[in-house]
């Protein structure tokens, strides 16, 4: 009787060592394929993104606004547009985008390794995370930053009149340090309310044990909308006081690949700032203006210095949109002003090179 | 209480109010001795009672009686306000209702959920094959083959005119299905062999690989060795070459339930009588039937609690590969109510998964200690 209960764990485990086999072979076959070393581009990177007809892109998966799965799970969110806007360019279908989940711990080494071609990830553009871990860092998509959320009934409308307020913030953040050294630098006092869980600290704020919730502000604007008719009671305070500039990062090593990207983003700022957006760029088509007629192909050859083809620029606002575009889809519902974000001529910080 | 009945119609004519002795059998007689049998005990009894059906009520009339079952349309998606207003008061089972298929299947395409449903059901299925003892017969190797084979078509794809869905795009029950079974599946061989291993006396290199396996992987946290597989292992490989993350994570699971199962396995090896072995050996049985025919069905059987309960842990702590952005159902879930229209409906998520949890692993307890007294009536006779 007990024999044969041993028996049944080794038909259990045969079967499973069988799978096991299938299970690893296959995957070295599907896993493969990123070494495509074809003659061409000059770009490896690139190569094997049209090898593949995929371009394996590395988000967080889990930031509302960034990148998060709908009820369908279709990854939504500005970081997996600026995913999708490269493969337009590069493949011409914003759809050939595999997103990969990726947590802080793990997102700088799979873009080492070489798992992924662009990493996408709510990423801060630092001088160590360029020197040290080799990455370059194409142009900066979200001005972020520390920012404060405080009742309206508080009647506060700049930081400056904060002095003496207890301030909720999470311990050991980065948050924490930043208001330390700007409350010292204004010579200002403030009480911080140390709160790990980031439930119950936004629970603290709403009960009115604090007068102001700080951390980044893209966040803040998030909990605000998730207040619902009550997002009317809160005003986030327009003053950032740290720097947190978000931009895709690519492998040092590999300049052809990081011009695509970096030109990427540039095109939609540059679409956004001529007017030419995802619903009417069609209606562009007999435009006379030259920055358009170079922009969306018609003129010069500006994607086969990119070694994309003419229309890449054209394929991304249409298939994606511009800079404006995205950020209604993605950022605008969570309540979150353009701010510094807007394009220059409208007094933000977003400001592309010429293309030309 | 016929006895009773008799023996008071024998005895002297009694009071006509005399009844049965209730304070001897009954419930009520068991709350007597049980929960009242002094003013001390009957005190905590109330108090106990007080606050049993104060969490119990709070539990019904938060979790029925106030819930907030559907949500309206509205046109740029769902309109949460309802549930919204009943935070604090009702749960919001709506945001199970719309998140549900993201919890339980995470990133696979949408239309084809079918697929990784009807994959759940085969995995329940075979383990209720399994664990029924009329089935212990050669043909259930079959059945599992046949089985993995079939998971294997579905969750893939690219034949039979299923489309071709990657192993990145798994996610929700599945994966934890698959990291669990196969981690403990494999890991139980494994384990065997490890244990006998590092009981061995004739082979002093072996023993110490097995003793060296145990104590390594023991010494770290699997959360250490799920970041050696995920984090270091792939800046080893030649840049191009990714072996796929669940894969590394599916091993890593392996080894690390090797070798606790190693030593669940090696308490039952000691504890088994010298003379069983010794029998063996004047029986002129061979290494292998020795191991196979004599201890192994014993030790084994000496085992099966630990052993579920290993199992039991193990199937819980798959959920630790959230940390290597691996979507298995906890992290699903997670992700699912991230989602700003649903923030704030945490509870509700975090109850749903746990019934789910909880009906996996009450299964596992409750079938092995069936199987235990089953196992043991040879010894009780």
């Amino acid at each position: 009787m007990t024999e044969r209960g041993f028996t049944r764990s080794a038909h259990r485990a045969v079967g499973a060592k069988i799978f096991g086999g299938l299970l690893a072979g296959l995957l070295a076959v599907v896993g493969f394929g990123g070494s495509a070393h074809a003659q061409g581009s000059g770009s490896a990177t690139l190569d094997a993104v049209k090898a593949r007809g995929q371009l394996v892109c590395g988000v967080s998966g889990d930031v509302a606004g960034f990148s998060l799965p709908d009820s369908k799970g279709v990854m939504q969110g500005i970081d997996a547009e600026v995913c999708r806007a490269v493969a337009a360019a590069v493949l011409g279908d914003p759809s050939k985008v595999k997103f990969v989940p990726l947590t802080t711990q793990n997102r700088f080494t799979a873009l080492q390794s070489g798992e992924i071609d662009l990493l996408s990830r709510e990423t801060t553009w630092t001088l160590g995370r360029q020197a040290s871990l080799g990455f370059l860092f194409a142009p900066t998509y979200f001005y972020d930053g520390t920012g404060f959320l405080v009742k309206k009934s508080l009647g506060v409308s700049d930081v400056k009149q904060l002095d003496g307020a207890t301030i909720c913030v999470q311990p050991g953040t980065s948050t924490e340090l930043a208001i330390a050294d700007y409350f010292r630098a204004n010579n200002l006092k403030f009480t911080p309310i140390e709160i790990e869980n980031l439930q119950q600290i936004q629970q603290a704020f709403l009960s009115g044990r604090c007068d102001a919730y700080s951390t980044d502000s893209s966040a803040l604007a998030g909990f605000r909308y998730t207040q619902g008719d009550k997002a009317s009671d809160f005003v986030l305070l327009p003053t950032i006081i740290s720097k947190e500039p978000l931009a895709p990062a690519v492998r040092k090593g590999d300049d052809k690949w990081f011009d695509i990207v970096q030109w990427v983003l540039f095109a939609m700022m540059t679409a956004e700032e001529l007017g030419v957006s995802q619903s009417n760029v069609d209606t562009f088509a007999t435009s006379t203006v030259p920055d358009v007629r170079r922009l969306l192909g018609a003129d010069g050859d500006l994607g086969k210095a990119l070694g994309l083809d003419n229309k890449w620029a054209y394929n991304v606002v249409k298939q994606v949109g511009n800079m404006g575009d995205v950020w209604n889809r993605a950022i605008a519902p969570l309540g979150v002003p353009r701010g510094i974000n807007a394009p220059w001529t409208k007094g933000g910080l977003e400001y592309a090179p010429p293309m030309r | 209480m016929a006895e009773a009945n008799i023996a008071a119609a024998g005895a002297a004519p009694l009071p006509a109010r005399e009844r049965p002795p209730a304070n001897i059998v009954g419930p009520v007689a068991w709350a007597r001795t049980n929960l009242f049998s002094t003013w001390w005990s009957t005190a905590i009894t109330l108090v106990l009672l007080y606050l049993i059906l104060r969490a119990g009520w709070g539990f019904i009339s938060w979790g029925l009686i106030h819930a907030v079952w559907t949500v309206p349309q509205g046109a740029n998606g769902p309109d949460t306000s309802s549930c919204r207003a009943a935070i604090g008061i009702g749960a919001c089972w709506a945001a199970i209702g719309e998140k549900y298929r993201f919890m339980l299947f995470g990133f696979y395409p949408f239309s084809q959920q079918w697929r990784p449903a009807i994959v759940v059901l085969l995995f329940v299925g075979l383990f209720l094959i399994s664990a029924n003892r009329r089935f212990w017969r050669k043909e259930l190797a079959l059945i599992w083959i046949v089985t993995m084979i079939v998971i294997g078509v579905l969750m893939w794809g690219g034949i039979l005119g299923l489309p071709h869905v990657a192993q990145d795009q798994w996610g929700g029950l599945p994966i934890t299905l698959i990291l669990a079974t196969f981690g403990l599946a494999l890991a139980f061989p494994l384990s065997v062999f490890v244990a006998l291993g590092r009981r061995s006396t004739k082979l002093p290199a072996v023993k110490m690989l097995c003793v060296a396996y145990v104590e390594l992987i023991r010494g770290v946290p699997l959360i250490s060795l799920l970041f050696m597989a995920s984090v270091m292992f792939p800046l080893f490989l030649p840049e191009g070459m990714d072996i796929d993350k669940l894969l590394r994570a599916q091993v890593a699971i392996i080894l690390f339930a090797g070798a606790y199962l190693a030593e669940v396995v090696r308490a039952g090896l000691q504890a088994l009588p010298k003379g069983q072995g010794e029998a063996a050996d004047a029986l002129g049985l061979s290494y292998w039937k020795k191991t196979f025919l004599i201890i192994l069905p014993q030790a084994l059987r000496l085992v099966i609690p630990p052993l579920v309960n290993t199992f039991i842990g193990f199937f819980k702590d798959t959920s630790l590969v959230l940390i290597i952005g691996i979507f298995d159902l906890l992290k699903s879930g997670i992700t699912a109510i991230a989602d700003p229209n649903w923030q704030g409906f945490g509870n509700e998520m975090y109850v749903t998964l746990a019934i789910i949890y909880f009906v996996f692993c009450f299964a596992m307890s409750k079938y092995s200690r069936g199987l235990e007294r089953e196992l043991d009536r040879a010894r009780r006779r």
